[in-house]
């Protein structure tokens, strides 16, 4: 499904954050990928999400060389990609509703479908009570919940959710990867970054460890070990 | 689907307008002092335009006929010049007006009027006014009547004097003065309006900076660009309509006030009366200057966040 092809990245002072890996995600599975900070798992991640682009190497979706993909196939692209960020990025003069409604919008979905979904999916996340309060109106991890209603509202293939628990105290921090775990059971593919060795640990699945822009250990089913 | 996507694109325009108010308001606030700059070169164009046809309209080629020029000689040589595409109007005073004319003027003054009582006949000849279309054409009209050209025919001998070469310097100067003001005019206007775009377009492109955020986001959850830049359009529009509305609004009790200042020295010209019978052709012109001012800083200053 995913399939990174001996990729490496290099910023212009010539900092090698990426260095010649190759991997490959499959459909269905949670993968977990740790490492210390500058280890190059944001960028790996910015790399699928096409923000960044290769110094080398491709990545394909599928068949596809997403870094070549542009305009109307991008958009199309992203719209099959769920992202959760850290700092969760939701819209702040758009209101829980909204921010959900919007990526439904942006998809072009039909009005009544989004009048289903958005509050469903709100419930699902435990957020129904407060759909119409802002970002500003939200604890952090109502925030999260609300930025992964948002990711998933559009049934993609792959939810990415770099470091999605950073900012939550551990209460939140249960709760969202339940959350996460519950999508994946669902049979969406979960990539996941993360320096919290309780959640990799429990989470029991596949954990790929980085370490100075290289993966030192792909586990099929690992623990989290630096 | 097309009118679905216009109806979110104006409802997210119509939502971040009435959301940010802060932005909204910085935003019309720099675009009405714009128009209101505009709106007062318009005002200015209009005194400047009005003097100068008060000036021009008092500058005339005057034909002097001799006191024995008859009534078809003088009719001949009206015919011939109204005829000529330069000439905006010829008017005729005959002897008896002139005489007239003479008598009102030093009604005061009983010496001359003893004077020309004893001379017991009119010494005033007839004569003819002529304005041109446009204060450089004087010289053409002049030439043409000249000798030379035979335009006065058969009539030349009835006629005793041109002044036109008494006028000359002053028509010339007349036409430096309106020739050097355009000039001036353009360029002044042009650095104002210049100045006023780079205001506008610094402040639209600093209220989108807070937005870049934003527009990564929207860009990362799958929204096509224009649906992104569609609602900063329809807010760039309600940024200019509701800055023309202000401006007009502002500018009625203001010409009120400036006519009543200066109804003296603008005599005949009733600013308020200019500024309320040209108020749709100026709010038009305000209107689309503004959409095209705050559309255009808009559409620059997403695209650079849109790179992603």
């Amino acid at each position: 499904m995913l399939y990174f092809d001996k990729v490496s990245k290099e910023y212009e002072n010539g900092t090698k954050v990426i260095d010649d890996i190759s991997l490959t995600i499959h459909p269905g599975e949670l993968v977990s990928i740790v490492g210390h900070s500058g280890a190059g798992k944001t960028t790996l991640i910015k790399l699928l999400l096409a923000e960044e682009h290769p110094t080398s190497g491709k990545v394909h979706f599928h068949s596809e060389d997403i870094h070549k993909l542009r305009g109307k196939d991008m958009t199309n692209y992203r719209r099959k990609v769920g992202v959760v960020f850290q700092d969760f990025r939701l819209i702040p003069n758009k209101t829980a509703y909204e921010n959900v409604a919007f990526a439904m919008e942006a998809a072009g979905k039909h009005d009544d479908d989004i009048r289903e979904d958005v509050p469903h999916v709100l419930d699902l996340v435990d957020l129904k009570d407060k759909m119409h309060h802002f970002p500003h109106q939200l604890s952090g991890g109502e925030q999260q919940r609300v930025a992964i209603a948002r990711a998933i509202i559009n049934r993609p293939e792959i939810i990415i959710a770099d470091e999605p628990t950073g900012n939550l105290d551990p209460l939140n921090t249960y709760d969202i990867v339940q959350i996460l775990k519950k999508i994946n059971d669902l049979g969406t593919t979960v990539i996941l970054t993360t320096h919290n060795k309780g959640i990799v640990d429990n989470l029991g699945r596949r954990v790929i460890t980085m370490e100075d822009g290289r993966v030192t250990r792909d586990q099929k089913s690992g623990k989290f070990t630096m | 689907m097309r009118t679905t996507l216009a109806r979110r694109i104006v409802t997210a325009g119509l939502r971040g307008f009435y959301r940010n108010r802060t932005v909204s308001l910085s935003s019309i606030f720099i675009l009405t002092i714009t128009l209101s700059i505009m709106t007062a070169f318009f005002i200015f164009h209009a005194i400047f335009n009005y003097t100068l046809e008060q000036v021009t309209e008092k500058v005339d080629v005057r034909i002097y006929f001799t006191t024995d020029a008859t009534d078809s000689e003088i009719n001949d040589v009206k015919a011939r010049i109204v005829g000529l595409p330069e000439v905006k109007s010829v008017t005729l005073t005959t002897r008896d007006q002139a005489l007239a004319d003479f008598r009102d003027k030093h009604a005061g003054d009983q010496l001359t009027l003893q004077a020309l009582d004893e001379l017991g006949t009119n010494p005033f000849g007839a004569s003819l006014s002529v304005v041109a279309k446009d204060t450089s054409q004087y010289q053409a009209i002049a030439d043409q009547l000249s000798g030379d050209s035979g335009l006065l025919g058969g009539s030349q001998g009835s006629v005793d004097k041109i002044n036109y070469y008494q006028l000359k310097d002053s028509i010339d100067k007349l036409n430096n003065i309106i020739g050097w003001t355009n000039t001036v005019g353009f360029w002044i206007s042009l650095v104002f309006v210049l100045m006023s775009c780079m205001i506008v377009y610094n402040t639209i492109r600093l209220a989108i900076f807070v937005y870049r955020d934003e527009i990564a986001v929207m860009k990362l959850v799958g929204a096509s660009n224009m649906f992104i830049r569609g609602p900063f359009i329809v807010e760039a529009t309600l940024y200019a309509l509701v800055a023309t509305l202000i401006t007009l609004i502002f500018y009625w009790p203001a010409t009120i006030w400036v006519t009543k200042k200066t109804v003296f020295f603008f005599e005949g010209l009733n600013l308020h009366s200019y500024y309320v019978s040209h108020i749709f052709q100026l709010g038009g012109i305000l209107l689309l200057s503004g959409i095209i001012l705050s559309v255009i800083s808009s559409l620059l200053a997403v695209r650079k966040y849109l790179n992603i």
